[in-house]
């Protein structure tokens, strides 16, 4: 967990936003730095309900695992079989949730390996928007999914459009949007990149988006974010 | 992502049933000591050895077990083909076993070219006996007369001794000896041999892959590869090496369309290798002729897929190849990707400017250096014309932009 990115996000293990969608996208660069801290961040949040600290329930679906009694054979599955799976695992972790703990937190990592493995954007979309509707909506929890992009290419090809397009859809669907890249100027072994957060809340005149901007720099014990031009190597 | 499997350290549930006293040995690490493996200082995962100890440094120490090495060719794949040589070689002369898959040339014909292993310290163990250490009259003319202590030591060192390095040199100038060749044990999979099956219901993967996978996994399931089996007593690493997927001959048309219709057969296979990879004690080795995949996006799916990627250009055939700054080396080398396993951060090379070449008894990689220009009127090739669109992908920019440096 990182405590600037807590202070960045306004949030605490403590009191934290539910019904939140998060996206965390990278172009060309690493976001699973960030992963690891809103994993860290939800179980301290999950640690405080002492009762059920002992059986946290984390379900782990390893698509790795389960992946290969799927693609070995040679008589089954297309990726909408992938889809399926994951659907099921999240509706159990749901429910479980409502009866003994809080509300649920569905972590994806990777949603462009799904892109890779065949599943089409449009189910990939359809997909997310029934998670948001099931956990977000009706359970009060939370989402955090990763997407990876490749560089926008400048025709537009049908093979990559898949991953670009569900970045597009999945900003409409979100309501916390983490874009990663790198720096503009070019590799530096002091700062790794940039973070860009963006806040889509609904307000009563509509939708209102507030944008932040932060340079970052992961090393072993975490991330450290600071504004653009203020990293420790250049001060 | 998958959390990378380090499980050999696992706890004692899995320990040999032998152990039966109580007196436990405390060992610095709870690693099981495997003939050409070593731990990792960074993160402690165990590590092999490429063969080429320029590409273990680069990698962060060698390459981790249950990992994959994504190696994009170069044009003609001359070096490529002499690496993916090495990691088979360096898997004989540490006794592990082999998993060579091609679809051009036959396995025999690759294991027939492995360099050979430079031998000052590491000895071949001669299955043919040493009739002398039996014989009494010659043990008089060889006793020692001042270290005699060391006399009852065997006389031919076994080949345990190699085990105890980490990265050996070979010169590729003579091929591996056939004896020790064959003292190593290989699997094949060469697909003329392996009939395509006519199946109506495609899963993602073509046949040619899907075979692969099934024999790759019979492989590891058959000679207890596996991390799920019960541990014996010894364990060994299985290399896999994989020539030149994606290409036309592995009945991938991703190489000749622009928008293949199995865009997704070579995303799909290597994810099952991973799948297969981080469950067993193995290594693979992938080449890919990424010269002839015009999507440079599905490129990026396909390194993202691997844990590990380099990608080799060399000069030959290419108007560098008489560019005087170039003369001393062979071509470039592109890290593309690093893997953090277990930590946050990545080890990325300092230096985006690499360049190899390849010498009779070693595979260097090392920074491209330029000469110095001594005179004043002589304009120099700038620096972002020379290393060329490499974009590699770390938090680094785009690197077309590279023309565009800030030069201060």
């Amino acid at each position: 967990m990182f405590t600037e990115l807590n202070s960045i996000l306004n949030a605490t293990p403590d009191s934290f936003t539910q019904g939140e969608f998060i996206l965390v996208s990278d172009r060309q660069s690493d976001a699973s730095f960030l992963i690891h801290h809103f994993l860290s961040f939800y179980l301290r949040s999950f640690s405080h309900y002492s009762a059920i600290s002992q059986s946290l329930g984390l379900i782990f679906q390893e698509g790795l695992k389960e992946s290969l009694s799927i693609l070995i054979p040679q008589d089954t599955t297309t990726g909408s079989q992938a889809i399926g799976c994951m659907s099921m695992s999240s509706d159990g972790g749901g429910e479980e949730g409502v009866e003994e703990w809080g509300p649920p937190v569905l972590l994806v990592d990777d949603v462009s390996v799904l892109l890779s493995l065949g599943v089409s954007a449009g189910a990939m979309l359809d997909f997310s928007h029934y998670c948001r509707a099931t956990v977000c909506s009706q359970l009060q929890g939370n989402i955090v999914t990763l997407v990876r992009c490749h560089r926008e290419e400048a025709e537009d090809d049908g093979s990559d459009g898949g991953s670009e397009w569900l970045l597009k859809g999945l900003v409409h669907q979100c309501s916390l949007t983490l874009h990663v890249q790198g720096l503009p100027t070019g590799y530096c072994r002091d700062i790794h990149g940039q973070v860009e957060v963006c806040w889509r809340r609904r307000r009563g005149d509509g939708q209102h988006t507030q944008k932040k901007l932060f340079q970052y720099k992961v090393h072993n014990k975490g991330a450290s974010f600071f504004a653009p031009g203020t990293s420790s190597a250049v001060l | 992502m998958a959390a990378p499997v380090n499980s050999v350290g696992k706890p004692s549930a899995e320990r040999p049933p032998f152990n039966s006293t109580s007196f436990q040995k405390k060992t610095r690490s709870k690693l099981i000591s495997i003939p050409g493996t070593r731990p990792s200082v960074q993160n402690g995962q165990l590590l092999v050895s490429t063969g080429v100890t320029s590409l273990d440094y680069l990698l962060g120490g060698g390459l981790a077990v249950g990992t994959v090495l994504l190696i994009e060719e170069d044009r003609f794949d001359s070096y490529s083909r002499m690496i993916l040589k090495y990691f088979l070689a360096e898997g004989v002369v540490c006794r592990h076993e082999l998993f060579v898959a091609s679809a051009q040339d036959n396995p025999d014909d690759i294991l027939q070219e492995l360099p050979a292993p430079i031998l000052d310290d590491v000895a071949i163990h001669k299955p043919v006996e040493q009739p002398r250490l039996s014989c009494e009259p010659q043990d008089n003319l060889d006793a020692m007369k001042i270290a005699w202590r060391y006399q009852n030591l065997p006389k031919v060192q076994s080949a345990l001794a190699s085990s105890s390095r980490f990265g050996h040199y070979y010169d590729v100038s003579k091929t591996m000896e056939p004896e020790i060749r064959q003292a190593a044990k290989c699997h094949r999979f060469y697909l003329p041999e392996h009939p395509t099956q006519s199946s109506t219901t495609h899963s993602r993967m073509i046949e040619s892959y899907s075979a692969l996978l099934k024999s790759l996994q019979e492989v590891i399931h058959r000679e207890g590869f596996d991390l799920s089996t019960p541990m014996s007593m010894s364990r060994n690493i299985l290399r896999v090496g994989l020539h030149s997927l994606g290409s036309a001959l592995w009945n991938d048309d991703l190489s000749c369309h622009d928008d293949p219709m199995h865009s997704h057969a070579l995303t799909t296979f290597l994810y099952g290798l991973r799948a297969l990879l981080r469950s067993s004690l193995s290594v693979a080795v992938v080449t890919v002729p990424s010269h002839l995949i015009q999507d440079r996006a599905l490129m990026g799916n396909i390194t993202r897929l691997c844990d590990n990627a380099i990608a080799l250009e060399s000069f030959k055939g290419s108007e560098r190849e008489t560019n005087p700054l170039y003369k001393d080396y062979h071509g470039l080398l592109h890290v593309r990707q690093v893997p953090h396993l277990n930590c946050l951060a990545s080890q990325l090379p300092d230096h985006k400017d690499l360049a190899f070449k390849l010498k009779r008894k070693q595979f260097s990689i090392e920074r491209l250096h330029l000469p110095p220009d001594l005179s004043e009127t002589v304009s120099r090739v700038s620096r972002g014309e020379l290393a060329g669109a490499a974009a590699v992908a770390s938090a680094c920019g785009s690197g077309t932009s590279g023309n565009k440096h800030l030069d201060f």
